[in-house]
């Protein structure tokens, strides 16, 4: 979902850029305050996890390819805030060293995955986790479901700005990128649903959006 | 920081590491969901046509330039970027979290 130069307009690319700088140093502030000793690694490696599992295509229908995105999986581990700089790291070094996502689209391409993969995205996990049963069974379910969710917005609005910016009508472009990335999707919330079962039987304490109650639904499952 | 916690970290990274040095020159080279739906759609071009903004990547494309055996040079750039990824994270977490002690200082 990587915008390359050419494909979105000048006014667009620098509105996304603006929301996008204005986030990070929102970001900066926030994690200048909160973010935790444990959490300085933590957010090194999921970022180091995240630029390699993106690298790692994998084939759906039709002759195209998805990869993982990575953005909830960063909310759920690092808290929305957090999650917004590991995305914008990843997207920045992504498009500086190897030439993936074009420089004047990268405010874009942050404010898509970062913004609308990430932060929005993680509004959706919230209120499921508060809807769902408070059990690891619950928080996974709500991982996974706003695992794909976040895939399939960000694309979608990818495809308002391809509207908007005169490339492609919306009635063609908004139903061709979601059918596509609700089949990619499926791969995010796979891979996000795995990688934090691994870490919550692991180290659940570096879950940041895992309240400790949660680990023990035999005590808390009325409350 | 706590032992187990720097367990945990390098454990994780090297999983990273793993994953884009032994899986990336798997990775299918289909055109992923946005390039496919700009091919089929008739405005893959308008990207082509356009000069890149950016020249100076040193890693195209994610492979490392001068390897002739494709899959070593995408397994070579999976590498320096996942541990590149890793180092600036760690770095810019460290600076941002720095400037905390001092304030209370």
């Amino acid at each position: 979902m990587h915008i390359p130069d050419g494909l979105v307009s000048g006014p667009i690319n620098a509105a996304a850029f603006v929301v996008s700088a204005a986030t990070c140093g929102l970001a900066v502030v926030r994690a200048n305050k909160t973010l935790g000793e444990r959490q300085i690694p933590l957010l090194g490696v999921t970022a180091a996890f995240i630029f390699a599992a993106q690298m790692l295509n994998f084939p759906i229908a039709g002759g195209t390819s998805g990869h993982f995105l990575g953005a909830l999986l960063a909310c759920v581990l690092l808290g929305p805030l957090n999650a917004f700089l590991v995305m914008a790291l990843v997207l920045a070094i992504q498009c500086l060293g190897f030439a993936d996502g074009g420089l004047t689209a990268l405010g874009t391409n942050i404010f898509n995955m970062g913004i609308i993969g990430g932060i929005v995205s993680y509004g959706l996990f919230q209120i499921l986790k508060s809807v769902l049963p408070k059990t690891r069974g619950g928080f996974l379910a709500a991982v996974a479901v706003a695992a794909w969710f976040s895939v399939v917005l960000a694309s979608a609005v990818c495809a308002l700005e391809l509207h908007f910016s005169g490339t492609s009508p919306l009635k063609i472009a908004l139903p061709a990128m979601t059918a596509v990335h609700v089949l990619i999707g499926l791969g995010e919330a796979i891979i996000t649903t795995v990688v934090i079962s691994v870490v919550l039987a692991s180290r659940p304490d570096l879950v940041a959006t895992w309240s400790p109650s949660q680990s023990k639904p035999e005590t808390s499952q009325e409350a | 920081m706590d032992k187990k916690t720097w367990i945990f970290i390098s454990v994780a990274l090297l999983v990273a590491v793993l994953l884009a040095m032994l899986i990336s020159p798997f990775a299918s080279s289909s055109p992923d969901g946005l390039e496919k739906v700009a091919e089929d759609k008739g405005f893959l071009e308008k990207a082509e046509e356009q000069e890149p903004t950016w020249k100076h990547s040193p890693i195209p494309d994610y492979a490392v330039g001068g390897i002739e055996n494709e899959s070593l040079a995408t397994a070579l750039a999976g590498v320096i970027g996942t541990v590149l990824t890793f180092a600036v994270g760690l770095g810019l977490a460290k600076l941002i979290v720095r400037k905390v002690n001092h304030n209370k200082t």
